[in-house]
């Protein structure tokens, strides 16, 4: 029964309604969890012996580094199926999962910068981790440039996909060549990896934000979803027939 | 198999033809390596250093200058098509393609690279690895780069989409390349970055036309 409501729900049409329904629920849930998560972290969470209060850029800098590699492969999954078994809505979604991810690149590479600051005495290093997320942060950029350059949607849709696999194959040798080229330069200077055991409080408060940032991103690419449905579809009778509801 | 020896020789044939193509490359290439000494500066130590990144990042931009012409004129002429309409497999229609490519636009840039080198102060043992390092990892620029050409064929912009595409993907080259030359250098022994640059050749020459098959079906459809 089950598969019967999924072949059901990759149809474009029904989607644009089941989108719009699960949308006020996570946007919800997203903003709750963000204004716990951040509570956590600038009042309960306790200041770090070593780095003081400036560690608490940690609550957005680390959900947003996590999303932006996560959004990438569930990114790469939906055009995979996309291209594999021609369904319209996965590069859909591919497609509204793509500006989100890069947010996320680029809020991690941000604050990491902030971070760095205080902490490392400078604005940007060139570590391992930050020049694979700047790395990452091409990607998208590339993603959304591709598609974003193709007007007929069926071959945007595929070339992204494409492009999107390719990135995602490529994703680990690029850590891996950036981390070994990292330390055969400088050597490990600085590793986040040996961070001291976190306070209990700190997890929870950055797990919270992590689910909070999840919760943000599915509501932001449904309704980035409804929007590309309504103009692909937008010669569809039952699209006109929405828009005469609204009038 | 005579089909693909056709497409080779056709190839190579067009290549040799058109020569200022492949010199326009070359000259991209020289030009660029030799702006560096200008934009930082004299200092010996200094160009020895950066000789190896340079030349290396400067190959990186002449192989992506020169990947539209891989693909952009039989697209044009509708030659393209009828490599997909025939029997043989595409992929290995694009392997050939892109070997003549290497041979026209890159082997030129690996060969001309020790004299640079040369201006760059590095020792003869750099220059060997620095060689040896480009011939291993050019033909992945080819392959890699192959995949940008075909999915941005007859766009608008086309060109500075390939490098967007193309450019993040050739880092690992980049790295492995320049770290060779570095690594020798400082008597590291280039063996381990050379082996891998091997095996991202192997991947490349694995798994790439694959790709751009596709992504030619894609393009054409």
């Amino acid at each position: 029964m089950s598969k019967i409501n999924l072949y059901k729900f990759a149809s474009p049409a029904t989607f644009y309604g089941l989108a719009g329904q699960m949308i006020p629920g996570f946007a919800i849930l997203s903003a709750i969890l963000f204004a716990v998560g951040l509570y956590i972290g600038f009042f309960v969470a306790p200041t770090d012996a070593q780095q003081g209060e400036a560690y608490r850029i940690i609550f957005i800098h680390v959900p947003a580094a996590w999303m932006s590699m996560f959004i990438y492969v569930v990114m790469a999954v939906y055009a995979g199926v996309g291209l594999a078994f021609n369904t319209r809505l996965s590069a859909m979604m591919a497609q509204a999962l793509a500006p989100t991810g890069a947010l996320f690149a680029f809020i991690a590479l941000f604050t990491g910068s902030f971070w760095g600051k205080p902490m490392w005495g400078t604005w940007w290093v060139w570590d391992a981790r930050l020049t694979s997320q700047l790395i990452l942060f091409f990607l998208y950029i590339g993603f959304i440039s591709l598609q974003a350059a193709i007007d007929d949607p069926r071959r945007s849709d595929r070339a992204g996909a494409l492009i999107a696999l390719v990135g995602v194959i490529n994703v680990p040798i690029i850590y891996f060549s950036v981390k070994w080229w990292n330390t055969l330069h400088q050597g490990a200077s600085i590793s986040l990896t040996k961070a001291p055991s976190m306070a209990h409080t700190m997890l929870a408060g950055m797990l919270i934000m992590a689910i909070a940032c999840w919760t943000y991103t599915i509501a932001v690419a449904l309704s980035r979803v409804r929007l590309i449905i309504l103009e692909r579809e937008r010669h569809s009778t039952w699209v006109s027939e929405l828009l005469e509801d609204i009038k | 198999m005579s089909m693909l020896a056709w497409i080779m020789k056709r190839d190579l044939l067009l290549a040799i033809r058109r020569k200022s193509d492949v010199l326009t490359t070359l000259f991209f290439f020289v030009i660029m390596v030799s702006l560096f000494p200008l934009g930082v500066g004299p200092e010996p130590q200094l160009l020895k250093a950066m000789g190896p990144g340079v030349l290396w990042v400067a190959a990186l931009l002449a192989s992506m200058l020169s990947l539209g012409r891989l693909f952009a004129a039989d697209y044009a002429d509708g030659t393209l098509e009828q490599m997909l309409l025939c029997p043989e497999s595409l992929a290995l229609i694009v392997l050939a393609k892109a070997a003549i490519h290497w041979l026209a636009s890159e082997l030129p840039l690996v060969l001309m690279a020790p004299l640079l080198g040369l201006q760059f102060g590095l020792s003869g043992d750099a220059l060997w690895v620095l060689t040896l390092s480009l011939l291993l990892g050019t033909p992945v620029l080819s392959l890699v780069g192959a995949i940008g050409a075909s999915l941005t064929l007859g766009l608008r912009g086309g060109g500075v989409l390939v490098s967007l595409l193309v450019l993040p993907l050739y880092i690992p080259v980049l790295i492995f390349g320049a770290g060779a030359v570095d690594a020798s250098t400082s008597g590291l022994g280039a063996e381990g970055h050379l082996s891998i640059l091997g095996a991202l050749l192997v991947l490349a020459l694995l798994a790439t036309p694959k790709a751009v098959a596709a992504a030619l079906r894609i393009s054409l459809e």
